[in-house]
């Protein structure tokens, strides 16, 4: 239990410097590899409490994925980003100080409400043998019946966010000239070839 | 000491408070605030599977699920915009985005 609070710890402690860092580097590309960290001490924590699948899909999806897709724009874009900070003295008060009360009110309420242990739903709890069942299994049970629709919501989303990210970056260049293979085949002789009766003497106009 | 739910909380919190104080301090970054929204959605989903944990009902960790699902739809249509924004405006300045002011 000792090693388990140390661990606890040391991930808390980097899941919030990192996430500090993100919002305070001064390189972006910075930023997304602090994002990076802080996903991975997060997927750290989720493993700590048992939620084994949460933390390696978080693995999968945010740093294979998300982290990444920030890591090209970032790349990509060439963006002059000393110009964009230019405001960031001005704003740091007033963002201190709303963070600041926010903080406060969710950690006094995090640490102040007393959580009953009561067991609602009988269906969904957590098996009490540990090793009885799989934490991904026992999600997968209750996703796959109850949540099926849901999860097929969030396929569609999945769907239309990728058609939609197409769309928006798909980019038709009017003075490029492509292949067009279905046009070549589609040619016929007559189309193509003309046989000129070239006088003896003359010119082919 | 035993790490119980206050302290994932607190840790929830602590995140959640850093996105938003992101959000305030890059007020013309809109990469950097996009990630700032992903902070926040990591909180909240450190919220959800502690409460699911320490309360023992899975249904938190399905939604966790379901909120990475719209965070990763979220980051891939916003950074799809930014891209054709700065195409058009060659600048990725938030305070610049007016084109659409009647």
């Amino acid at each position: 239990m000792i090693v388990q609070t140390i661990l606890f710890y040391i991930f808390a402690i980097a899941v919030v410097g990192s996430g500090a860092t993100v919002v305070v580097a001064r390189n972006p590309v910075h930023s997304v590899l602090f994002l990076i960290l802080a996903f991975f001490n997060t997927a750290a924590l989720f493993v700590l409490i048992g939620a084994e699948f949460l933390a390696m899909i978080l693995v999968i999806v945010y740093v294979g994925a998300v982290a990444v897709l920030f890591l090209f724009v970032v790349m990509m874009l060439n963006i002059d980003f000393d110009e964009l900070r230019s405001g960031f003295v001005r704003y740091l008060p007033v963002g201190v100080l709303v963070g600041m009360l926010l903080l406060a009110e969710l950690v006094l309420i995090s640490v102040s409400w007393a959580v009953t242990p009561v067991r609602t739903m009988v269906e969904t709890a957590m098996p009490a043998g540990a090793a009885a069942i799989s934490n991904t299994r026992a999600l997968g049970d209750i996703l796959y019946t109850r949540y099926l629709f849901a999860f097929q919501v969030a396929g569609l989303i999945l769907l239309v966010a990728m058609i939609g990210a197409i769309v928006l970056t798909l980019r038709r260049r009017p003075d490029v000239r492509r292949q067009s293979i279905a046009a070549q085949l589609a040619r016929t002789r007559a189309q193509s070839v003309e046989v000129v009766k070239v006088p003896v003497g003359e010119r082919v106009s | 000491m035993t790490i119980g739910l206050p302290h994932y909380l607190t840790v929830a919190a602590i995140l959640f408070t850093l996105g938003i104080f992101g959000i305030f301090l890059n007020r013309k970054n809109v990469i950097i605030i996009l990630m700032s929204i992903e902070l926040i959605l990591l909180a909240v989903n450190i919220n959800l599977v502690a409460f699911s944990v320490f309360r023992g009902n899975l249904i938190g960790q399905a939604f966790a699920m379901f909120v990475l699902t719209v965070a990763a739809a979220e980051a891939a249509i916003g950074l799809a915009i930014l891209v054709v924004y700065f195409r058009n405006r060659g600048t990725i300045g938030v305070e610049d985005v007016n084109m659409m002011k009647g």
